[in-house]
């Protein structure tokens, strides 16, 4: 059975001017809608990877996962239990406790003036559990020294920052720990010992990650399976090497081709043309459709569902 | 080979402290010619930035270059001061940063500030000005130009407002244009489209590029040359090909393996131990030497050789021998 289940998440914004701007201005309410229609489960102990460029709806869905906001509608369902439905406050509590978040700021993620071992072992103490070396243990875990419990956040890189911020997130025992760009701040050599750090922990607690990041390398060697995110829609899932060898939807097609590559020397493609629109007022059917080359009538009516096409999930109407 | 546009021969900048001085570059020689564009890569911290700056004259005080020269076009630059380095800066030099609103005035109708900008510069008409204006909007790719011409910054994205500030650097007809992370804070796609902007302008003119970037695979495409820096010094450098496919400085390869792109198919990324040094406690002898797989006792004491431009190609003691390896 899968960890976590998401089923037709969507998220609106009220982005609307204060109501006396409204009337004088005569605007109609602005609602955005950063998250549409979102399914999409995540087996334990793998990697499940959200791509996407900004404001593509990365952060809201990893938000909605942990609790921080709630759905405007449909169900994040984590071990059988309905998150916004469920009315047994301890079930809730339960499911709640085995979630964690990493964000990508190591640096605004602490707070500078408390101690680094009062940081990570405060989601445990919260809950009244045993405190007793625990940060120490972490710290070591995570590659640092027993020794920096003692000091403060501004004492560590941001590398090492990360470090704390992953200790904490390992404290309360979680079975799912929500990345969001974890380093996406960090030098390419820092980012390595991260990335190769969290491989290690997910092997050694058999931990479940939602991975959430822009960055395609990243993402097609962290993960086991990946969304790919386009104005808050899945457009297409699929498994790393499915995915890079043999992308079907045309935005995936686009992004891939995008990406800068290292042995690309003087590679010269035709750059992408158009932009991500307004998400207050995404186009009619395919919200790819205004960029997409191979657009069709229906393409600008009907909003394309996802469906399987081999291992793959694609929403296209051109694709079969 | 033609004379260099830019030539930079050890520049060496200093920051006074209280606590003694800081060397964010150090020793930097490196020549970019005509329609070439040169990549600077590194790490943060590693004097990239710096290096650019000192070209520009924008260095922020106390930081001051302390030792070498710069010429561009064959007039050596660096002693240039206040007004005299203004004027250099915005008729032979052409500026990207990062944050395109850096570079563009809040208040001011982007045509304006194209306009301004020539006027300036170039010997034409208020008329002849504008009518350039919208043609050097057009040529960046922004739509419908005859009409944004009249837009304040606020009214564009991001990718559009960095094509803007590409049309306002290039519009004096620059020799030289320095843009330091021009597309870091944006999206892959609208990366794509400026990398390919700049390129295609510059080589259309003859302009050379100072590209300065942390992403190797932007090198890779866009650049000709490269020089990869760490805690202010040069350690390698040379034709991007040769420099990517192999390096021949332990760091450039430590670099270069860290990225997920090399490590394809791997389970573990290969690692580079430890971080860049800071300012005020640089190891003695190589700055790398105590993250590098290949230090020996000399490496611990002695700097090590520096690179003469168009001579060896990383400063390194025991540089990776690619024959004893292929
Ligand atoms: N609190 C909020 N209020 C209004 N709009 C928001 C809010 N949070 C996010 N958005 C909008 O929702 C969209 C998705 O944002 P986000 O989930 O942060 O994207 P990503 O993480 O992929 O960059 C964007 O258009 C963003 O501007
Ligand atoms: N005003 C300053 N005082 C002291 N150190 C500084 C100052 N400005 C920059 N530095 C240091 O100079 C070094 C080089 O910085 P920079 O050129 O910005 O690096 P890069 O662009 O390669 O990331 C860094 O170690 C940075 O911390
Ligand atoms: S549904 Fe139509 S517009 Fe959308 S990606 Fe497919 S072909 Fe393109
Ligand atoms: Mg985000
Ligand atoms: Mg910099």
């Amino acid at each position: 059975m899968s960890l976590v289940s998401v089923r037709n998440l969507t998220r609106i914004f009220d982005v609307s001017k204060p109501w006396l701007n409204r009337v004088i201005e005569r605007r109609p309410r602005a609602l955005l809608t950063a998250v549409s229609d979102v399914s999409f489960e995540i087996e334990e102990r793998t990697v499940y990877a959200l791509v996407g460029e900004s404001g593509s709806g990365k952060s809201t869905i990893g938000k909605m996962l942990v609790g921080l906001l709630a759905p405007s509608d449909g169900v994040v369902d984590i071990r059988g239990v309905d998150l916004s439905r469920e009315t047994d406050a301890e079930k809730v509590d339960a499911v709640r406790a085995d979630i964690q978040m990493i964000f990508q700021d190591p640096f605004a993620s602490l707070n500078p003036r408390w101690r680094v071992r009062d940081i990570i072992v405060e989601p445990v103490a919260a809950r009244g559990g045993e405190t007793a070396g625990l940060a120490e243990r972490l710290l070591e875990q995570v590659g640092l020294s027993a020794r920096d419990a003692g000091k403060f956040p501004h004492e560590f890189s941001g590398g090492q920052r990360q470090r704390i911020c992953i200790a904490r997130a390992l404290a309360s025992e979680p079975k799912l720990i929500v990345c969001d760009e974890p380093t996406s701040a960090l030098d390419v050599s820092v980012q390595a010992q991260v990335l190769n750090l969290m491989s290690d922990l997910k092997d050694e607690f058999g931990l479940t990650y939602l991975f959430i990041s822009h960055d395609l390398t990243v993402v097609q060697h962290m993960a086991d399976r990946i969304g790919v995110l386009y104005l808050g829609r899945l457009v297409e899932e699929a498994a790393p090497s499915e995915l890079f060898e043999n992308p079907k939807h045309p935005y995936t097609q686009m992004l891939l081709a995008a990406a800068p590559k290292l042995d690309g020397f003087g590679r010269e493609v035709a750059p992408p043309t158009g932009e991500i629109p307004d998400p207050i007022n995404p186009p009619p059917g395919c919200a790819y459709n205004p960029r997409c080359p191979l657009a069709q009538a229906v393409c600008r009516e009907e909003r394309p569902v996802l469906r399987n096409v081999g291992g793959a999930r694609v929403a296209c109407h051109m694709v079969d | 080979m033609s004379a260099p546009t830019l030539s930079i021969r050890d520049l060496t900048v200093d920051i006074p402290t209280r606590h003694g001085v800081l060397r964010p570059v150090s020793g930097v020689s490196y020549d970019i010619a005509p329609g070439e564009i040169l990549g600077v890569v590194g790490e943060s911290g590693a004097g990239k930035s710096m290096a650019g700056n000192a070209v520009i004259g924008l260095l922020s005080p106390p930081a001051h270059i302390s030792a070498g020269e710069i010429h561009l076009n064959g007039t050596r630059i660096d002693p240039l001061k206040g007004e005299a380095m203004r004027r250099l800066r915005g008729k032979e030099i052409g500026m990207v940063f990062q944050d395109p609103l850096t570079s563009l005035n809040p208040l001011l109708k982007i045509g304006d500030q194209l306009s301004e900008t020539m006027l300036a510069h170039l010997d034409i008409s208020q008329s002849e000005a504008r009518t350039r204006a919208i043609a050097a909007l057009d040529e960046v790719g922004i739509p419908g130009a005859a009409q944004r011409v009249d837009s304040y910054p606020h009214e564009f994205s991001g990718g559009m407002r960095q094509r803007v500030v590409i049309a306002l650097a290039l519009c004096a007809e620059p020799s030289l244009i320095i843009a330091d992370e021009p597309t870091t804070a944006l999206d892959v796609s609208v990366q794509a489209q400026i990398i390919a902007l700049l390129k295609r302008l510059c080589r259309e003119r003859g302009t050379a590029v100072m590209l300065i970037t942390h992403d190797m695979g932007v090198i890779a495409e866009a650049c000709d040359r490269v020089a990869v820096m760490y805690a202010g010094k040069l350690v390698e450098l040379g034709p991007v090909r040769d420099v990517l496919s192999a390096p021949l400085h332990p760091y450039t390869d430590g670099l270069m393996g860290s990225t997920p792109l090399a490590s394809r198919g791997k389970d573990r990324l290969h690692q580079i131990p430890g971080a860049m040094p800071r300012l005020d406690s640089l190891p003695t002898g190589c700055a790398f030497h105590p993250r590098c797989p290949r230090a020996s006792d000399q490496c611990r004491v002695d700097p090590g050789p520096a690179i003469e431009d168009g001579a060896g190609r990383a400063a390194c003691f025991f540089p990776i021998n690619r024959e004893a390896v292929a």
